[in-house]
């Protein structure tokens, strides 16, 4: 009863509000015109979107979750690189 | 959307794998960390949460079918509209969680053989018929009203790809059980004919949806992992009590009679309802409830009936991959 594996596909929908494309789910389709299709049925059933992007989740590159640290920790000690690390006098109001 | 004893996970981990490693994770589980796809995770949370999220992904689909039987003979357009739209909410529910098991390292492919050859389980309320049409109004009010009740706290649950499914599925869930009740105050402010059907389907109902919670806490053995692993939040006996005194208004605003004679109030408000019969559960869990036989009948013959278009489609790929190719070249 087994079946030949079906590609995989990760689907990103920008929503109507204008942001930017955003992930939300994955499915399975034999090529990309039916990946569209599907993700339309799948994804966009209370018109979440209005605009959708179907990638083969193999062309993914992701980081390793072993090299967080060496990631993303570097930025947790630049402080200085948000605005609120730099005082105002209160008198000049907001800025 | 309905999860129901599939909770029970396969137990400890302890001496089989890294202890360093496994503390490190319960640390993470703990601090309420999300678990991701890559990460590393005890074999038995990987195996628990397959099951758990395949099983909840077999029950959508499969809860297509009782619903399904009626959408031909619904008694208008608006309700028709409305049950074909939860009929595909539930497929698509079912595609979402299969997704977030397949993350787990089992392929679709697995998944669905699993279930078509009866050796996955699915929720058991799905093995009793949709006799009238106040079946389908109860499903919607009880067995979706009891499956919310399950998938909100999956919501938090440790495993990220499942709550972002459950998120996903919970926003859409609330209209069913809202489309269900509708039938019911319909049913039961219109003729004393209709109102006597839409208690012939609570009485049918209601026991059947108390057992989906799944076991008594004092036989789920294996709720300890889940609970340790945060994929549990509440135990059955919670969630169902939490049902059952949510319900009991909601029955009588439409008045109609909880079939539990022996049901009472006790000091705390809460409603502590008679012995649920499990000897049932478990027949209908073994593959004899009244349309087990039926259930998979149909979904391995739509599976094979669906054979030659996913053939078609995968031979059509290959087609244009290899033109491309060639073109290419030259």
């Amino acid at each position: 009863m087994a079946t030949p594996n079906t590609p995989l596909w990760e689907v990103f929908i920008r929503s109507r509000n204008g942001l930017a494309h955003k992930h939300v789910g994955s499915l399975h389709a034999a090529d990309a015109t039916l990946a569209l299709q599907a993700a339309r049925d799948i994804y966009t059933r209370r018109g979440e979107g209005l605009s959708i992007w179907v990638v083969p989740s193999n062309a993914i590159t992701a980081s390793d979750p072993a090299e967080k640290g060496m990631m993303f920790e570097p930025a947790e000690t630049k402080i200085y690189r948000h605005p609120t690390f730099y005082d105002v006098p209160d008198e000049v109001g907001h800025m | 959307m309905y999860t129901q004893a599939l909770n029970s996970s396969d137990g400890d981990d302890r001496g089989v794998e890294d202890v360093a490693r496994a503390s490190q994770f319960q640390a993470r589980i703990d601090a309420d960390e999300r678990i991701e796809p890559n990460d590393w995770m005890p074999a038995a949370y990987r195996k628990t949460l397959t099951r758990q999220i395949s099983q909840h992904a077999h029950s959508e689909i499969v809860g297509m079918l009782p619903e399904g039987n009626w959408i031909t003979r619904a008694p208008s357009l608006r309700r028709k509209a409305a049950l074909l739209a939860k009929v595909q909410d539930e497929c698509g529910h079912g595609l979402y969680l299969y997704a977030a098991a397949e993350t787990l390292g089992t392929s679709r492919e697995e998944l669905v053989d699993g279930m078509l050859s009866g050796k996955a389980k699915y929720s058991s309320i799905f093995n009793y018929p949709t006799l009238t049409w106040a079946d389908i109004g109860t499903i919607g009010w009880l067995v979706d009203g009891a499956a919310i009740m399950n998938q909100i706290p999956l919501c938090r649950c440790s495993y990220g790809p499942y709550a972002r499914a459950m998120i996903r599925v919970c926003k859409e869930e609330s209209f069913h059980q809202r489309q269900g009740f509708e039938i019911m105050v319909t049913l039961c402010r219109g003729t004393a004919e209709q109102k006597a059907m839409a208690q012939n389907a609570l009485d049918r109902w209601w026991w059947p949806v108390l057992m989906m919670f799944g076991p008594p806490d004092q036989v789920s053995q294996h709720s300890d992992t889940s609970t340790k692993w945060k994929i549990k939040r509440f135990s059955n006996d919670e969630l169902r009590q939490k049902f059952i005194d949510a319900t009991v208004p909601q029955a009588e605003f439409l008045g109609l009679t909880i079939p539990d004679p022996g049901m009472k109030q006790n000091e705390n408000g809460n409603w502590v309802h008679s012995p649920i019969d499990w000897d049932e559960f478990k027949q209908v869990l073994a593959g004899n409830g009244p349309c087990n036989r039926d259930r998979l009948a149909a979904r391995r013959k739509a599976h094979e009936e669906g054979a030659w278009v996913r053939e078609a489609a995968m031979a059509y790929a290959e087609k244009r991959k290899s033109r491309q190719l060639a073109q290419a070249a030259e």
